[in-house]
C-alpha cells in the first residue's frame, strides 16, 4: 500500500482530474453574478444551474473556495430550532442534507449522530420543553430527555457539571448530524461548473455600480462585469460590501473561535452542547474532538485565535468531561461570523432593484447551506420570495417584525 | 493575555470589561420618523475601521470609551467621556 500510495503521489498525472476547471477570463457580462465563493454562494450558483436553467453565472472569490466560514465551522446540522420560521427552514435543509452526496456523487461524510443540548437549570429545562414542543407540531424529532436517560447514553459525562453546573436534562434531537465542510463546497462547485457555471477564485470585488436604483455592474480585481442581477453572499464581509451600495443592515462582525484535539479512539457518538457552559463537542471521523463555544463578546474583523478562548474551552468541556484533561489540542483558529440582533439571517431583495443578499448566518449557517442556496436561486430566477425564507427579510428590522432565534441559537453552532 | 487601559484603573486583563457598541446619537424618538429609529434601533456600521466604542470595566463599573480599531484589533486610546481627552 504504502508504495502505491508513494507512485500516485509522485504521479503527475493524477487518474482524479480536477474538481472544476479554472476559467482563464472574466467576461464582460454575465445574467447572474454571485459574490462568495463560500458553500451558500456556491449552492446558489448550482441550484440555479440545476432548477432554473440559467447557467451564464459566475462566482467571485477573493481567496479559495470554501476558505471562509464554510471551511472553518463546527460542521453541526440540526433543526430543532424555536420559531416556526426557523424550524420549517431548517428542516428541509435537513431534507435536502440526505441526498446531498449522491447528488454531487461525491461523500460528504454525513453522519447523522443525535443532538443533546444541556440544560442546567430550571429555566432552560422550560426552554427545552417549549423546544420540543415546538419542533414536534412541525413534525420534527425532538424531545426532553432526564438525568436517567443521559447517564445511560453519555455514561462518561460528570452530571454534576464539575460540581457548580448540575445537569438537570436536555433536549434530543435525533436527527443531529456532522459533514465534511470542505467537501460541501467543492461537492457545490463541480456540480456548478459541469453546469456551466464560472468559478473565478482570487478575485475580489471592490465596488458595485448602480444605475437608476437597479445594480447595472460590478468591479472586481481583474476588471469589471456588467450584470442585472448580484448575488452577495459574504457571511463576515457583508458591511464592506452593502457600504459599498450605501445600504445599512444590522450585521455586526465578531469573531467565532472552535479548536480539535489530538485524534483518540471513539468514544463519543451524539454531539454535545451546553447553553450555560458555552461548549459543544463532537467526535469528528478521525477522532479529533471538534469543540468550540459562544462569540468573542466584540467586534473584530480579524481571524486570529486567542489563549483565552482555548483556556476558558479547555477548563469548561472538563466541568463535564474531566477524563479529558491529558488529550492535547492541537490546532485552533476563527472565523468572521456576520451576527444579526434576533439570530436569524437576513435573504432576499434589498432596495437595490437585482441586489440579492443572502447574510446574517453568524454562527449558525453551515447547517442551511443547501436550503439557502435553493432558496435563493429561487428568487433570483422568479423574482419573487421564496415562502420558506418569508420570515427573513431584511424588510423585518423596519417593520419590527423580528424573527427570534436566540433561544436556539445563542451558543455557536 | 490581551490588556486594556482602563482610564481609573489602569491596565486590566481583557476579560474584565464589557463591550457596550459603538458610540451613536439617539435621534429624538418624539419627532424622528419611524423609519429612522428603525434604523437607530437596529443598524450598525460594522465595516472595519477605528471605532468610538462604550467599554465597562466590570469590577468597579466604570463607563469609559475605548478608540479602537476594529480591523487590526488594537485599542488606541480610552477616556473618561467628556474628558478633556475627549
Ligand atoms: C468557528 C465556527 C463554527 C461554526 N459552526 C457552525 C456549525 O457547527 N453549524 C452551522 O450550521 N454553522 C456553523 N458556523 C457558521 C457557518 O460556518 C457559516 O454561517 C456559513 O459557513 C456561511 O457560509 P457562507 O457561504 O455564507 O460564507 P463563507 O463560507 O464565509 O463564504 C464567503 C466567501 O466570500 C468571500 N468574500 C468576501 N469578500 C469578498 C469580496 N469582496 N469579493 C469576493 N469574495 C469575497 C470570502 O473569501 C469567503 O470565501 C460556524 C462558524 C464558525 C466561524
Amino acid at each position: 500500500m504504502p508504495w502505491r500510495l508513494l507512485r500516485y503521489a509522485m504521479n503527475p498525472a493524477h487518474p482524479d482530474g480536477r474538481m472544476f476547471s479554472r476559467p482563464e477570463k472574466l467576461r464582460n457580462r454575465y445574467d447572474v453574478v454571485i459574490i462568495g465563493g463560500g458553500g451558500h454562494g456556491l449552492a446558489a450558483a448550482y441550484y440555479l444551474a440545476r432548477e432554473h436553467g440559467i447557467r451564464n453565472v459566475c462566482v467571485l472569490e477573493k481567496g479559495y473556495i470554501g476558505g471562509g466560514n464554510t471551511g472553518r465551522n463546527t460542521t453541526i446540522i440540526r433543526s430543532n430550532y424555536i420559531t416556526p420560521e426557523g424550524v420549517r427552514f431548517y428542516d428541509e435543509s435537513v431534507r435536502l442534507w440526505q441526498d446531498l452526496s449522491e447528488d454531487f456523487d461525491l461523500n460528504l461524510f454525513y453522519a447523522t449522530r443525535g443532538h443533546y443540548t444541556l440544560a442546567h437549570s430550571d429555566s432552560a429545562m422550560r426552554t427545552m420543553r417549549l423546544r420540543a414542543e415546538i419542533n414536534k407540531h412541525y413534525g420534527i424529532a425532538s424531545e426532553v430527555v432526564d438525568r436517567e436517560i443521559l447517564r445511560r447514553e453519555l455514561p462518561m459525562m460528570d452530571l454534576s457539571g464539575g460540581g457548580h453546573a448540575p445537569v438537570l436534562g436536555a433536549l434530543y434531537h435525533a436527527p443531529g448530524a456532522i459533514a465534511r465542510h470542505d467537501a460541501v463546497a467543492w461537492g457545490y462547485a463541480r456540480g456548478a461548473d459541469r453546469r456551466g457555471v464560472e468559478i473565478h477564485q482570487q478575485t475580489e470585488v471592490l465596488g458595485l455600480a448602480v444605475r437608476s436604483g437597479k445594480i447595472h455592474a460590478v468591479q472586481t480585481s481583474r476588471g469589471t462585469i456588467e450584470t442585472d442581477s448580484v448575488l452577495c453572499a459574504v457571511a463576515g464581509a457583508t458591511p464592506r460590501i452593502l457600504a459599498m451600495l450605501g445600504l445599512t443592515s444590522p450585521v455586526c462582525v465578531h469573531p467565532l473561535q472552535a479548536m480539535v484535539s489530538e485524534p483518540v479512539k471513539p468514544w463519543l457518538d451524539p454531539i454535545v452542547v451546553s447553553g450555560s457552559l458555552h461548549v459543544y463537542v463532537s467526535q469528528s471521523a478521525r477522532g479529533e474532538l471538534v469543540l468550540g463555544a459562544s462569540l468573542d463578546p466584540y467586534e473584530l474583523h480579524s481571524t486570529r485565535s486567542t489563549l483565552d478562548f482555548a483556556e476558558g474551552l479547555s477548563a469548561h468541556i472538563l466541568d463535564l468531561f474531566p477524563f479529558l484533561s491529558q488529550i492535547r489540542i492541537v490546532r485552533q483558529w476563527a472565523g468572521m461570523a456576520d451576527m444579526t440582533p434576533d439570530f436569524s439571517p437576513i435573504m432576499g431583495k434589498t432596495p437595490i432593484g437585482g441586489f440579492y443578499l443572502d447574510a446574517g448566518w453568524g454562527t449558525w449557517g453551515f447547517k442551511a447551506t443547501p436550503v439557502a442556496g435553493k432558496t435563493m436561486a429561487h428568487t433570483i430566477a422568479t423574482g419573487r420570495e421564496h415562502p420558506l425564507a418569508a420570515g427573513f427579510s431584511l424588510e423585518r428590522f423596519r417593520n419590527f417584525a423580528l424573527t427570534g432565534e436566540k433561544g436556539a441559537a445563542a451558543v455557536g453552532h | 493575555m490581551k490588556l486594556m487601559d482602563c482610564p481609573i484603573h489602569g491596565k486590566r486583563p481583557i476579560s474584565e470589561f464589557l463591550y457596550g457598541g459603538e458610540i451613536r446619537e439617539s435621534p429624538d424618538p418624539d419627532t424622528c420618523t419611524d423609519g429612522a429609529w428603525a434604523d437607530y434601533v437596529f443598524s450598525r456600521n460594522s465595516v472595519p475601521g477605528i471605532k468610538r466604542e462604550w467599554w465597562c470595566h466590570v469590577p468597579s463599573t466604570t463607563w469609559f470609551v475605548a478608540e479602537r480599531d476594529t480591523g487590526a484589533g488594537d485599542v488606541l486610546k480610552t477616556y473618561l467621556y467628556g474628558s478633556p481627552a475627549s
